[in-house]
């Protein structure tokens, strides 16, 4: 066994021991109740616990698999991502044939690239050519009818479903990390959800001052705790990126801080489609869309850091 | 009894069948919102509004395989009965109610199919419009069949059902489906009143059913 591969072990035996005491937790408690009652608040957790299970054992298994595993997780979680948000999307029969394009041809292509390791067309693909190609689709449909919002929902779908996501199996051909980039993408997701849980927990204890009223219920107080807790995770998980503690545990600090950003980016857009949930697609969770929010906006970033910070 | 000779079309029917649910799950994503009734095993008429062929496949797999074993949808026998492949899908995936909708050439009626069907047990899946709706309104006017069942059977559930997007993922013409992900929204159940008449009854039908649709993007802003 080589030792990144150990190393992929480890962090899933680490992730697989926190999930089995939150399982063994949620049962406690079921099982305190009466015989014959449910606890709404412990169905919802356990639901939680249970997509958790699925998760680390898809994301253990596809990283195991390498590259081509991780490119098809990722590229499987864009189309669906894709797919929440161009359902509620505003479109016109006009713009059948580019969204079409959208999902059976940018898709593929922007992961294609990605594999290929090409990486000057992997980031001008999306944010050039298909942003211009797509409006010229839709336009020689000849139906004018609020062009403009049908052609920027695409396009923003298309940014951070496919764009931004595919910036986390891209962090493979990070040079300096060799083999062991793989273990990079385990580091951003992690330090990312255990800012969220963070910044959750605290925010319900301790949160006074709102970080935007009436968009959502995260506070200033939440935040600063998933902050910390993040940097501290980048910290201890150091030896699986190419850099010290101390850089980890900032470019943990900034995608975290980033991703809660972002969550609140896509509360704002739910609201103004008034939705709760992208779908129904993760039990206890909602949607894909509501499960990654805050690794999409993260990963573009953290991708280019850890770039930044090597050279 | 099942005869021996029968065993590979029904095991061949049942691998279709499981297979059509599965895409329907997990590359349309289609999914119920049970908003008005929960999905138990209770006698049931589902009344939906149809836009396209896909209607009939997605309502059916979008209920839970319980009840899907005993729901069979009412479709027209000129239609399902046309090829081979036709027939295997509607008499054996779908176990359909076959009626023939051609009032000049059919030679029993199809109120006795359906209270036939009915009175086995089954629940049943209609499209009261009775063809596709291919205009801007959001509903065609009912058909009497509904009121008819209603009528003839007052103890079964008349469930209305709203299938939403599935026009966006196929519009006339288009030939690419879009993978968009469809909603079938079940409705609180009604019964014909004791003295409602026919035009009543499907007015008030056509309504509750209408009132499941989710607001057109036109209406919001």
């Amino acid at each position: 066994m080589s030792e990144t591969t150990s190393d992929i072990l480890l962090l899933s035996l680490g992730v697989i021991t926190l999930l089995v005491a939150l399982t063994l937790f949620g049962e406690v408690m079921r099982g305190r109740l009466p015989v014959g009652q449910t606890n709404p608040v412990v169905e919802t957790f356990m639901q939680r616990v249970h997509s958790w299970w699925a998760i680390v054992v898809l994301l253990t298994l596809a990283t195991l698999a390498g590259e081509i595993g991780l490119l098809f997780l990722f590229g499987f979680v864009s189309f669906a991502a894709l797919r929440e948000f161009l359902t509620f999307a505003y479109k016109r029969k006009a713009d059948h044939l580019s969204l079409a394009l959208a999902f059976f041809v940018i898709l593929p292509l922007q992961y294609l690239f990605v594999g290929m390791g090409w990486t000057g067309l992997f980031a001008v693909f999306i944010p050039v050519y298909a942003f211009l190609l797509l409006p010229i689709v839709s336009a020689l449909r000849g139906d004018s009818n609020r062009f403009l919002i049908r052609v920027a929902e695409t396009q923003w779908g298309l940014m951070i479903s496919v764009f931004c996501i595919s910036h986390v199996p891209a962090l493979l051909s990070f040079e300096p990390a060799g083999e062991r980039s793989i273990l990079l993408i385990l580091f951003l997701v992690m330090v990312v959800q255990i800012g969220d849980l963070a910044e959750y927990y605290c925010g319900r204890r301790i949160g006074r001052t709102r970080v935007a009223p009436g968009l959502s219920p995260k506070t200033v107080q939440g935040m600063v705790c998933g902050v910390l807790a993040a940097a501290a995770t980048g910290a201890l998980l150091h030896w699986t990126t190419p850099f010290g503690p101390g850089w980890a545990a900032m470019l943990a600090a900034v995608a975290s801080v980033t991703g809660m950003f972002g969550s609140l980016v896509f509360a704002a857009i739910k609201r103004d489609k008034g939705v709760k949930d992208w779908s129904h697609l993760i039990p206890g969770q909602g949607g894909f869309l509501d499960q990654m929010d805050s690794v999409i906006f993260a990963a573009p970033v953290f991708y280019h850091l850890t770039h930044l910070i090597w050279t | 009894m099942v005869r021996v000779a029968a065993l590979p079309r029904l095991l061949a029917a049942r691998i279709v069948g499981h297979a059509l649910t599965f895409v329907a799950r997990f590359v349309i994503a289609v999914r119920a919102d049970w908003r008005g009734i929960e999905p138990v095993p209770r006698q049931r008429v589902y009344f939906a509004n149809h836009v396209s062929n896909a209607d009939m496949p997605i309502l059916w797999s979008v209920l839970p395989s319980a009840l899907r074993r005993r729901t069979r949808p009412v479709a027209a026998a000129d239609y399902w009965l046309k090829t081979p492949l036709r027939t295997f899908a509607g008499r054996d995936v779908f176990r359909a109610v076959l009626i023939d909708r051609r009032p000049e050439a059919r030679t029993e009626d199809p109120m006795e199919r359906i209270l036939e069907a009915l009175d086995e047990g089954s629940s049943l899946i209609i499209f009261p419009e009775g063809n596709r709706n291919m205009t801007e309104d959001p509903l065609l006017p009912f058909r009497a069949g509904l009121y008819n069942m209603g009528r003839a059977r007052p103890e079964v559930d008349l469930v209305p059902a709203w299938i939403a997007n599935l026009n966006e993922v196929m519009p006339k013409g288009e030939v690419i489906p879009l993978p968009l992900i469809c909603t079938v929204t079940f409705g609180a159940p009604l019964h014909v009143g004791p003295d409602e008449n026919k035009d009543a009854f499907l007015s008030r039908a056509s309504a509750a059913l209408a009132a499941l649709a989710p607001p057109r993007p036109d209406d919001i802003r």
